[in-house]
């Protein structure tokens, strides 16, 4: 494997690493108002992902840097030829990421529910445009000759990049659901435990219905190979697991699920990087988008030294808030300020 | 057009977010200063400030941090072809902030504000402090990020296009050291000077000395040394750009004829892109050299000469960056820089006399002072940055070549109006919860003894 490869993997692994993880968190943004039945169980719901997510978040930021750093090429075209999608995913990612902070900062009924609405839409949103936009890249774009997007912000929605958008927020609820699940006891449980269950054959039938239409796409016959029919299949796991109290089995299921989905995307994708749907010959890929050698050295070093790290403190930290909360713990006291 | 609206968006949104993170910086250290004397000597009191600090500090860092997400994406979104250009130097530092600085950040400051019940006392003491590493490592790459813009280094082009080929020298540009220190210093001055103006109308209000009296000394002791530290690094980072960057200095103080030695005007009329003769008021005789050049008789070659060094250089073009907007940055910086030194060493005169929890005269002031730190901030940054003008790479990029080319001109209006109202709506709301939360009496925490199992027993603060 030359080092330019190995890149592209790593992306494709900062990618699934983010939305193994963050996408629990838009998860639990997205049904903490329908999962907790009042605003104790709202708040113990939002709780579980508290001291989490902000994390998780930097995997974005890390997957966009590290673009920006090995394939600058590729950062360019795709973040300016996507700008508006890309402005609308910062607005909601604004707005999801103050009102975790801002929510209980005043003891109004109107104020909490203003930031539940921007929690609830940003965390719908996010996963949404980002699932378009990779759905994109597969898909095709017009790109010319000097690998420039030509298109405007209506060529981004074709049909492909929205159900890919789709597949990805049927995903996070079902993992965001899961994880409350696993990270709660008594009546909130139970709720996100038959919203995750009800949740899970729709789920399973979309991502069918994406890996499908991902092969026709790539040209590669109709028949899903094992991989992706594992993926399907660990989201009616999750299911059956959670039916039977099994939340942490359930929550590797769907983190399987969350992990094949998005790793196949990349893998279709390569060595491509964008697709052209002007000319194949003008598709991105990452020969011609990638920085020089000693630069990708430097990335490299700097990624083994800095991930075992990184990944040592997030498990930490995982581990420090094992403990399950319950929506009784916050019906005790008031707004904590 | 396109370009200039592109510049308006990256200048409106990296000076908003830069309201946030020296403040974010400045009060994680005095938070964690606060935090290692409760852990010292276990008084209450010490707690009940590090809680009210802190919660001022996660105020901020939660807009710093959605702000900052909208820098990263912007190099892409409106300046691809500066990213596609210099990707491979400038995207490593970028994303060894993320890796380096964001996660570690991040995490423990998850953990700092829900560990409280959690982790032990020495544990959760630590967590605070990988908070302010985590802030100043972050600064540290993107400062070596901008200072490569500013003083290219390590490199060879290749195919016309700049290529990393040594690491440690963009790490050790002189730009970056000066530029880091500089902006390190200056967040902890700003910290120091919110921390004081909190404090301040907290004792104006008639709070109880014994509360607030600690953090008005601790800033006060705080902002004056690191004050005048910050003046000294700010003087000699002057001097290093004057050597790579003429123009900025020369700009700064619109001097448009070669001098030897040159003085430093306090004020001045006229003197911008298109009057080479300013009426100057005030000449301190010598100081510009001595600020450019770090000697008494120092040459400074002046804005005209420059720009035919230029042009014979890189080839037919306007290279002077806008004057007005140089003279006056590097004035407001160091005038209102001036104002807070005297402000400080005011207080810790009081201090020694043991008045100043009780000067009002002195603690109206200091209230007030809250805005200058923004000023002294916004002042330097377009020092920085306009001075570069019309380079985005000094020497190697125009910024015109820089600008997206498939961004088109309603494309960037709607971003404008998106970033306006969303920007303006959290700089709305994070000011009216700073001044509320900044109003409010110390919280009640139950004395702080050791709960089970070691740990500090105390709730910790919920969304």
């Amino acid at each position: 494997m030359t080092l330019v490869e190995f890149w592209f993997l790593l992306i494709a692994i900062l990618w699934t690493v983010f939305f193994v993880l963050e996408g629990f968190d838009f998860g639990v943004g997205m049904v903490h108002g329908i999962v907790g039945a009042d605003e104790a169980g709202r708040r113990a719901a939002i709780n579980t992902i508290g001291p989490l997510w902000d994390g998780n978040e930097v995997w974005l930021v890390v997957a966009g840097a590290a673009m920006f750093a090995v394939f600058p090429g590729w950062y360019a075209t795709m973040f300016s030829g996507f700008y508006l999608a890309i402005v609308l995913l910062l607005a909601a990612l604004i707005g999801r990421g103050i009102s975790f902070e801002y929510r209980g900062k005043r003891d109004a009924e109107s104020w909490r529910r203003t930031w539940d609405g921007l929690l609830t839409g940003g965390s719908f949103l996010a996963p949404l445009l980002i699932g378009v936009a990779l759905g994109d890249l597969l898909h095709g774009l017009p790109i010319n000759a000097r690998l420039q997007y030509t298109g405007t912000f209506w060529n981004l929605l074709q049909p492909y990049g929205i159900f890919t958008g789709i597949t990805l927020v049927a995903l996070c609820i079902v993992h965001g659901c899961t994880f409350i699940a696993l990270k709660t006891t008594g009546d909130l449980r139970g709720r996100a435990a038959r919203l995750a269950i009800r949740a899970a054959p729709v789920t399973a039938a979309v991502l069918l219905a994406f890996v499908i239409w991902t092969h026709a796409i790539a040209g590669k016959g109709l028949l899903p190979n094992p991989v992706e029919i594992a993926g399907v299949l660990s989201i009616m796991a999750a299911a059956w697991l959670i039916r039977d109290d099994r939340e942490g089995w359930a929550f590797a299921a769907t983190t399987i699920a969350m992990a094949l989905t998005v790793l196949s995307i990349f893998s279709e994708l390569y060595p491509n990087v964008m697709v052209s749907s002007t000319r194949r010959a003008y598709s991105l890929t990452i020969h011609n988008t990638a920085s020089g050698a000693y630069s990708l050295r430097v990335m490299t070093v700097v990624i083994a030294i800095s991930l075992p790290v990184v990944l040592a403190y997030t498990a930490w930290t995982y581990y420090v808030f094992r403990r399950r909360l319950s929506d009784k713990d916050f019906r005790a006291q008031p707004t904590a300020h | 057009m396109t370009l200039d609206l592109a510049r308006w968006q990256f200048a409106l949104t990296s000076i908003n977010h830069f309201f946030f993170v020296p403040i974010t910086i400045g009060l994680a250290f005095l938070t964690a200063m606060l935090q290692t004397a409760w852990y010292r000597n276990e008084r209450p009191e010490y707690l009940r400030l590090t809680r009210f600090f802190g919660t001022l500090l996660v105020i901020n860092v939660a807009v710093g941090v959605v702000t900052g997400l909208v820098q990263e994406f912007e190099f892409g979104m409106n300046w691809s072809g500066y990213s596609r250009m210099v990707g491979n130097v400038f995207g490593a530092p970028l994303a060894m902030e993320g890796l380096f600085a964001f996660f570690l950040e991040s995490t423990f400051l998850g953990l700092w504000i829900f560990g409280w019940d959690k982790l032990s006392r020495r544990v959760h003491l630590l967590t605070i402090w990988l908070v302010a590493l985590g802030s100043i490592l972050s600064a540290a790459f993107i400062l070596m990020a901008n200072s490569w813009m500013q003083h290219p280094v390590g490199y060879q082009m290749v195919n016309g296009k700049p290529q990393l080929n040594d690491f440690l020298a963009v790490m050790t540009n002189p730009v970056f050291l000066w530029g880091f220190t500089h902006v390190v210093l200056d967040s902890l001055v700003t910290g120091a000077v919110v921390m004081l103006a909190v404090s301040a109308w907290q004792l104006r209000k008639g709070r109880s000395p014994d509360d607030f009296g600690y953090p008005l000394r601790l800033s006060l002791a705080v902002l004056v040394p690191f004050l005048l530290l910050d003046m000294f690094v700010g003087s000699e980072l002057g001097v290093i750009e004057a050597r790579y960057q003429p123009m900025k200095i020369a700009a700064s103080e619109a001097q448009w004829t070669t001098c030897r030695p040159c003085s430093f005007s306090l004020f001045q009329i006229g003197g911008g892109n298109n009057d080479h003769t300013p009426t100057q008021i005030i000449e301190i005789p010598h100081l510009l050299s001595l600020l450019a050049t770090n000697s008494w008789n120092g040459k400074v070659v002046g804005l005209s000469p420059l720009q035919h060094q230029y042009s014979a250089r890189y080839g037919p073009g306007y290279y002077v960056p806008d004057v007005f907007i140089q003279y006056w940055s590097i004035r407001v910086m160091a005038y209102v820089a001036g104002l807070v030194l005297l402000l400080g060493l005011w207080g810790l005169w009081l201090m020694r006399r043991k008045q100043v929890a009780a000067a009002h005269r002195f603690l109206w002031c200091a209230t007030w002072a809250a805005i200058t730190p923004f000023l002294m901030n916004t002042a330097g940054w377009l020092l920085t940055e306009s001075g570069r003008q019309p380079w985005v790479v000094q020497g190697i990029l125009l910024t015109r070549r820089g600008v997206s080319p498939s961004v088109s001109f309603t494309d960037l209006v709607i971003s404008m109006v998106a970033f306006g109202l969303v920007y303006t709506g959290i700089a709305v709301v994070d000011a009216v919860l700073m001044i509320r939360f900044s109003r409010r009496e110390l919280p009640a925490v139950p004395a702080a003894q050791a709960g089970p199992e070691g740990q500090s027993g105390i709730p910790a603060v919920q969304y």
